[in-house]
């Protein structure tokens, strides 16, 4: 299947048809096209603090599925994440409260996210657990965890400099929305370019050849499912400081709102292919995909349908195209 | 890839059925009970344990498919969100459609049937793996559910609906029968049926049993669509049980399914696993919830009990398949 690939970059009049029907550009015209379709029925959309809150409020999504992508790459998968986020945000606006310097509860999220995922990574490379197992194990044990310690409660009077998301930039750009466009292109940099980059769609692609090449599998599975929980934590952070109170429960659904995410970038769930440029834009299109529901008048408890609808869409697509490639 | 473990020839110094993880599980289970019961003078009677094979039969239902599932190497997420679809869609067919109740059953357990094809035929024809098709129709059942009903309830049902959920036939609680004619049923299929023996042979080796001309595909998705339908069977019981119909019905039961098979010895690589298993693993977890709830642990706590269980049965359970393989 690589080999595919391989050969496709080298014909080059046909490239820019090519880039053009790619995962990434076919989500930057669904994501404009929406915009200007719905535009059209209700100009209210488009006005540009819907557009900014559409962004800002689901930058989160976008900066944990650049983790999540990592991982499906990987050939795994993580159901824990939503959990992870919700335990990662109480912890931070916790220790926020209670007058730890804000840097260290930044930190804390930070540092504990990479914590309990490479866990995770090391059961799942070193014990050999299928990643459902344990990431389903963890997901209950989190959930569980978090509203028997704290009962649920809200966390208010969090001091005014914890609020990440009230930075802005240049004037202009909030900071949740700068670091999402940020880790986008440094994890798409990193995973293009480097060796262990690369490794990660080697272990995902064939795991055999992998190790031929001498690339340690269970130790890239690690450091992947590591780096996913720094993108926790920072999502953590981001959905933690985007309003002024935090309720100590694990957001519901959240995981699948990030696995779609990725895998409607054009992650395949195969392994071995996919960017974090696609994952990011597809974060964006199933967040613009739920305020317009609300602009043309569906409710938004359909949004949950949407999100299976596009998962089912893109993995069937994703391999019959793979099958259409691999008999030519 | 997996290998099939040969034999032993040489002779062993304690029979081979006491070392067989049901009835090392079923001695756990036992001294579990023996245990409990000490600590609560209430646990160990007939009432209470009769009740708790009320509450299991639910998640019960669906742990009998889940079984043949996870043998193929397979695995079914979808099933707690089919819960919440199949009761939504009986009490709207029942109380919106003005369906008859018994029809509006029958509407329901269909669409569970329905549910668990379309898993199946995605699965067996194009391929998609059961955790990714299933993760999608996780959300997309429980989306289905959340936009039919918009968050709102249905109840009020005539009084003899209840029966199922909450009256008792000869003694027992009358949805305890459902699932033990169901249990006899899947494990004399399992055990002693081509049908049961292919589920195996998929599991150990799918190429190999492609070859051997079983009919893969179309047990595959058999068995998807007895999952779905003894969702809805499962969805029926359970509104019957509240008395009302909402669409967060069943969130979280994969979780105590899966655990349920893993925890009775079924690897979750698939070729291994038994219903006896399954229903010792079914007793244990339910036991777990009622014994922790009786000495004052609340229930958030409980399923950090389970997903910590799942964890470890199945990291002992492969450990012991690795040293019985030599690896």
């Amino acid at each position: 299947m690589t080999a595919v690939t391989l050969a496709s970059a080298e014909v080059s009049p046909r490239r820019w048809l090519k880039a053009l029907a790619s995962q990434e550009a076919l989500l930057a015209i669904a994501v404009i096209g929406l915009a200007i379709a719905v535009g059209l029925y209700n100009p209210r959309f488009l006005a540009a603090r819907n557009l900014s809150d559409v962004l800002l409020g689901n930058a989160y999504i976008a900066v944990a599925a650049v983790g999540m992508s990592m991982v499906i790459i990987s050939g795994n998968i993580d159901i824990s994440v939503g959990a992870l986020i919700g335990v990662l945000a109480t912890i931070s606006g916790t220790l926020a409260v209670n007058g730890a310097p804000i840097v260290v509860a930044w930190l804390a999220a930070l540092v504990a996210g990479i914590a309990v995922m490479a866990l995770q990574g090391a059961i799942i490379a070193y014990l050999r657990i299928p990643a459902i197992v344990v990431t389903l194990g963890m997901l209950s044990i989190l959930k569980g965890g978090l509203i028997s310690v704290t009962g649920g409660k809200w966390i208010t009077d969090l001091p005014d400099s914890f609020h990440l998301a009230d930075i802005e930039l240049f004037g202009e750009l909030p900071f949740p929305v700068f670091l999402m466009i940020l880790v986008t292109i440094l994890a798409a940099l990193w995973m293009r370019y480097s060796a262990s980059g690369r490794a990660i769609y080697a272990v995902g692609g064939n795991a055999e050849a992998a190790r031929l090449c001498g690339i340690s599998q269970p130790r890239t599975i690690v450091m992947v499912f590591a780096l996913h929980g720094l993108f926790a934590g920072a999502a953590a952070l981001l959905y933690a400081t985007q309003l002024r109170v935090i309720q100590s429960t694990v957001p519901p659904n959240l995981e699948l709102t990030i696995i779609t995410a990725s895998v409607v970038g054009g992650v395949s769930i195969l392994g071995g292919a996919g960017t974090v440029v696609g994952s990011t834009l597809a974060a964006v299109l199933i967040a613009e995909i739920a305020s317009a529901l609300v602009f043309i008048d569906i409710s938004p408890y359909w949004i949950r349908a949407v999100q299976g609808v596009l998962i089912l869409v893109t993995v069937i697509a994703d391999i019959l195209r793979r099958r259409r490639m691999a008999g030519a | 890839m997996s290998e099939i473990p040969l034999p032993h020839t040489a002779k062993r110094l304690v029979p081979w059925w006491l070392l067989r993880h049901e009835t090392m599980l079923a001695v756990i289970l036992l001294i579990a009970l023996i245990v409990l019961g000490g600590l609560n003078s209430r646990f160990l009677t007939l009432d209470n344990l009769l009740n708790q094979g009320r509450l299991t039969t639910e998640v019960g239902l669906i742990a009998l498919p889940m079984t043949f599932i996870i043998i193929t190497g397979g695995i079914d997420l979808s099933v707690g969100s089919i819960v919440g679809l199949c009761a939504i869609l009986l009490g709207y067919s029942w109380k919106v459609f003005g369906l008859p109740l018994p029809l509006a059953i029958c509407f329901s357990l269909l669409v569970g049937a329905a549910a668990g094809f379309l898993n199946g035929i995605v699965i067996t024809r194009v391929k998609v793996p059961p955790l990714i098709m299933t993760i999608a129709t996780l959300a997309l059942y429980r989306g289905l559910a959340e936009g039919i009903s918009q968050a709102r309830s249905v109840r009020g049902y005539p009084e003899w609906f209840y029966f199922i959920g909450q009256e008792n036939l000869f003694g027992v609680p009358a949805q305890l029968w459902l699932l033990l004619i169901a249990i006899v049923v899947t494990a004399i299929v399992l055990d002693r049926t081509t049908f049961g023996r292919t589920l195996y042979a998929i599991g150990n080796n799918e190429t190999a049993a492609r070859f051997s001309g079983l009919p893969v595909d179309r047990v595959k998705l058999i068995i998807y669509t007895l999952s779905g339908l003894m969702a809805g069977l499962s969805a029926c019981v359970l509104v019957s049980r509240v008395t009302t119909t909402r669409s967060d019905m069943g969130i979280g039961y994969e979780l105590d399914v899966i655990a349920a098979v893993v925890l009775g010895g079924t690897s979750i690589f698939g070729g291994v696993g038994t219903i006896w298993g399954t229903v010792v693993g079914l007793a244990m977890i339910q036991l777990l919830k009622n014994g922790l709830a009786l000495t004052g642990v609340k229930g958030d706590a409980t399923i950090v009990v389970i997903g910590t269980v799942l964890i470890l049965s199945t990291l002992v359970a492969s450990s012991l398949q690795r040293r019985r393989e030599g690896v």
